[in-house]
């Protein structure tokens, strides 16, 4: 900004300030003396005009809410008050500091302003505060009108400076425009004024403007053109079922260039009616060729958006959709069998049929798989809501940042884990962050961070709740630990041993139960809930640096990829994603070694025989298989008869009689009508580590 | 070639601010005090648009316009006037007079250069 022009300010500003300070003054010994009011008015008037003049928004618009505030005072809408003065004194002294030590507009520091105008705008009807908040309320954004115009200039147009072009220009840069010149009223040559303007347009536009915004570019024409009329032929809003747009003849007289009874006189002609109407000179060739334009636009913005209507979604109750997954596990069983039928038997044009029906039920599958996927950032918002709660309750300061919103999850998935991460969240916000106080003396800031974030892992879904609290008590959980006979004295357990020792039941730390949290019930919940989602629960802890729980979970619960095999004539599932590779496992090597360690190409892959595991006689087979899988980061192998191949397994729950079974988490039909259970190739690890433990002992 | 612009207003604060805003745009100024020094500048020195004021001493807007006018040179040149809101009359007779637009007083840098972009190609 110019400094001269800044100093000249600068000093107008002090002097109306200090005018303004004894109004205000004067006010306050007598609230009733309008001429005060008065000149209040015009000093807070005077101070936006200039400052606006220079460019100084933020001052101007700060002063326009005080300077309506004492509007609706000479109106005596208000009364005076000395809290009004109080405040006003205080905005001019602000206004005071601020102008003075004025540099430049851009670095003017506006956050005294802000309090102050909040407290003046708070006194005014909403209409009344400032322009910038009330505008654009109308229209959602991002919807587009399309608008019909029709700009006849004054023929004198040129002789006041003005040039039509620029005017087409601005609409242009609006968004979406046609426009049609009408050539019908250039003279023949000879009498043509070179300094008239002659050309008229008619102009489509669609755009997400107002009208006023339209007419705003007409402004310096507006009352002298011939015609200008603005009309909306398309709001954005929802279709009628009948697709398109008007006919050529509606338009035509919608657009007055044509009456309703000339238009019927034409319609009874044979031939096109366009064509028609030009050749009895009803309408020039440039009008059709506008109602034309006008059609094809409007009928191209409206498909647009049907097609993007087509995208969007229906609502469907989702016992349907239910309905329609077990109808899916039907179909996948029964194409089970017509492939297993159709291999054993020498017929290729059955198997050419059994394949198709294959290829077609995995895309089915996929698809009504996909349907009942929903995002999970549909239940963020409960939580955001919860943390606000148990803050204003705990006297904590915490956010929740919510991450990956928008992975998908089975909806039944969803609704079942609802549960659990509130009592996640809970205890991050009870437990993990400290109070305020101890989290300044610890150097961190005062409010705490809970972050919720979903991602995609392979065929699973990981979800993570972390706190920036202070972690988890090693020392406190050790004690409590070995007062509950969970771990032995001589015992120093590591930190994942240590800390799962949360998901016992009736484990709790805390002396003193809160309403929140603490009553030693919850987390062994948690666990379970999770497990029976077939996922699994990792906690991971640094004091002092917080918490943080991942919950790993499998996308759908109706239909898994698994992997066959047999062992002593029974058929049993692996979930093929947690499934890495097979190996063979010669007798001869098996016997080498007493420990039950592979050695994958160099790499020492302990194993469990499965035979060994559900106490089966040895099967004595030369070579036995191992399918290695991967289970909390480990690679562990499981030593089967046969592996048979890919399976399409619809999982049945086994039941509650069968709920206690370590190592199974349900069951499938096989294409044969037989049973395979599905193996819970983790908590085989778990209890093969515990019995390899006690035998050790 | 900068495009040349006139600016007439006895205020200089006025003045200062126009000229800072046009030439930062990219445009020359030429700065006149009142209608006098305008027209008698605009002899020396033709220009692309004229923004005026409307009351001066000596010459006022509305006279100047007619003036500018006058000037086959000048019969196509924009002209905006300065006017104040409460300056209804005053505009009518400016446009009658020839004027292209206007621009109401106060107004902020931005406002200025929409309406020069309205009747003046950049």
């Amino acid at each position: 900004m110019n400094d001269l022009l800044l100093e000249t300010f600068r000093e107008e500003v002090a002097e109306i300030l200090s005018e303004l300070e004894n109004s205000l003054l004067e006010l306050e010994e007598n609230t009733a003396d309008s001429a005060a009011v008065d000149r209040v008015f015009r000093s807070l008037h005077t101070i936006k005009g200039s400052s606006s003049m220079v460019g100084l928004d933020k001052i101007s618009e700060f002063v326009h809410d005080i300077e309506s505030v004492y509007d609706l005072v000479r109106e005596g809408a208000l009364v005076v008050t000395r809290e009004l003065i109080n405040l006003t004194l205080t905005a001019k002294d602000q206004l005071k500091t601020l102008v003075s030590s004025l540099i430049s507009n851009e670095k003017i520091e506006t956050k005294g302003l802000d309090a102050i105008g909040a407290q003046f705008s708070a006194m005014l009807p909403l209409s009344a505060a400032g322009p910038v908040r009330t505008a654009g309320a109308e229209r959602g954004v991002g919807e587009k009108l399309t608008y019909r115009i029709r700009f006849r200039p004054s023929p004198d147009m040129f002789r006041k400076g003005l040039n039509p072009l620029f005017i087409l220009r601005e609409l242009k840069q609006l968004g979406d425009c046609l426009v049609i010149p009408q050539l019908d009223e250039i003279p023949p040559l000879e009498t043509l004024q070179a300094e008239e303007c002659y050309l008229h347009w008619d102009i489509v536009l669609t755009t997400d403007k107002d009208p006023d915004e339209i007419r705003d570019i007409f402004i310096f024409v507006e009352d002298s053109c011939l015609e200008l009329t603005l009309d909306v032929i398309d709001d954005g809003g929802l279709l009628d079922t009948e697709f398109g747009y008007k006919k050529l003849g509606e338009i035509l007289v919608e657009r007055g260039d044509l009456n309703e009874e000339q238009l019927n006189t034409a319609l009874r002609a044979k031939g096109k009616i366009g064509t028609k109407l030009v050749d009895s000179g009803l309408v020039t060739s440039g009008v059709i060729e506008t109602a034309l334009a006008e059609q094809r636009h409007v009928q191209d913005i409206r498909q647009v958006r049907k097609n993007t209507e087509i995208a969007s979604s229906i609502r469907v109750r989702s016992d349907k959709l239910d309905a329609l997954v077990n109808l899916i596990g039907e179909l996948v069983t029964v194409q089970a069998r017509l492939s297993q039928h159709s291999s054993s038997h020498v017929d290729s044009e059955l198997l050419a049929i059994s394949e198709e029906v294959e290829r077609l039920t995995w895309d089915l599958r996929d698809q009504v798989l996909n349907i009942r996927m929903l995002p999970i950032g549909t239940t963020f918002t409960r939580y955001r809501r919860l943390v606000r709660d148990l803050c204003s309750e705990l006297g904590k300061n915490v956010v929740l940042e919510a991450v990956g919103a928008e992975t998908e999850l089975d909806k039944t998935v969803i609704d079942r884990l609802s549960d659990p991460l509130v009592h996640l969240i809970r205890n991050s916000v009870d437990h993990g962050i400290e109070k305020p106080e101890q989290r300044q003396a610890a150097g961190k800031p005062a409010v705490g961070t809970v972050r919720l974030s979903a991602l995609h892992t392979g065929a699973n879904v990981t979800i993570t709740i972390s706190d920036d609290g202070c972690g988890l008590d090693r020392t406190l959980l050790l004690k409590r630990g070995r007062e509950l006979g969970l771990i032995s004295a001589e015992v120093d357990p590591s930190d994942r041993d240590l800390f799962n020792i949360i998901f016992t039941p009736g484990f709790s730390t805390t002396e003193t139960v809160t309403s929140v949290s603490g009553r030693g019930v919850g987390m062994d919940i948690v666990k379970r809930s999770v497990e029976e989602l077939r996922g699994s629960i990792t906690v991971h802890s640094h004091p002092g640096c917080g918490t943080e729980f991942a919950i790993k979970l499998p996308l759908t619960l109706a239909i898994i990829d698994g992997l066959l095999v047999k062992i002593a004539d029974e058929s049993y599932v692996f979930p093929l994603s947690a499934v890495e590779e097979c190996v063979e496992l010669h007798r001869a090597d098996s016997a080498a070694n007493d420990r039950d360690l592979a050695n994958v190409r160099g790499e020492i892959v302990p194993y469990i025989r499965l035979r060994d595991f559900f106490t089966m006689p040895d099967s004595e087979r030369e070579i036995e298989q191992i399918v290695i899988a991967q289970i909390e980061g480990m690679r562990i192998g499981f030593v089967v008869d046969y592996v048979i191949g890919e399976h399409q397994t619809v999982i049945k729950s086994l039941g509650k009689f069968y709920h206690g079974i370590k190592g199974l988490s349900g069951a499938t039909i096989l294409g044969n009508g037989s049973v395979a259970l599905i193996l819970d190739l983790a908590q085989i690890a778990d209890r093969a580590a515990v019995l390899e433990n006690s035998s050790l002992r | 070639m900068a495009k040349k612009i006139m600016t007439v207003d006895d205020s200089a604060t006025i003045r200062q601010m126009l000229k800072f805003t046009l030439s930062d745009a990219g445009f020359e100024v030429i700065e006149a005090i009142d209608g006098v020094d305008a027209c008698a500048k605009l002899k020396e020195n033709p220009v692309n648009m004229v923004i005026t004021d409307l009351n001066m001493p000596k010459m006022d807007g509305i006279e100047l316009i007619r003036e500018v006018r006058k000037d086959p040179a000048n019969r196509f040149v924009p002209i905006i006037m300065l006017t104040t809101e409460s300056q209804e009359a005053k505009k009518q007779e400016g446009k009658s007079a020839g004027a292209s637009g206007w621009i109401v007083k106060p107004f902020s840098p931005e406002q200025l250069l929409a309406v020069v972009k309205m009747v003046l190609v950049a």
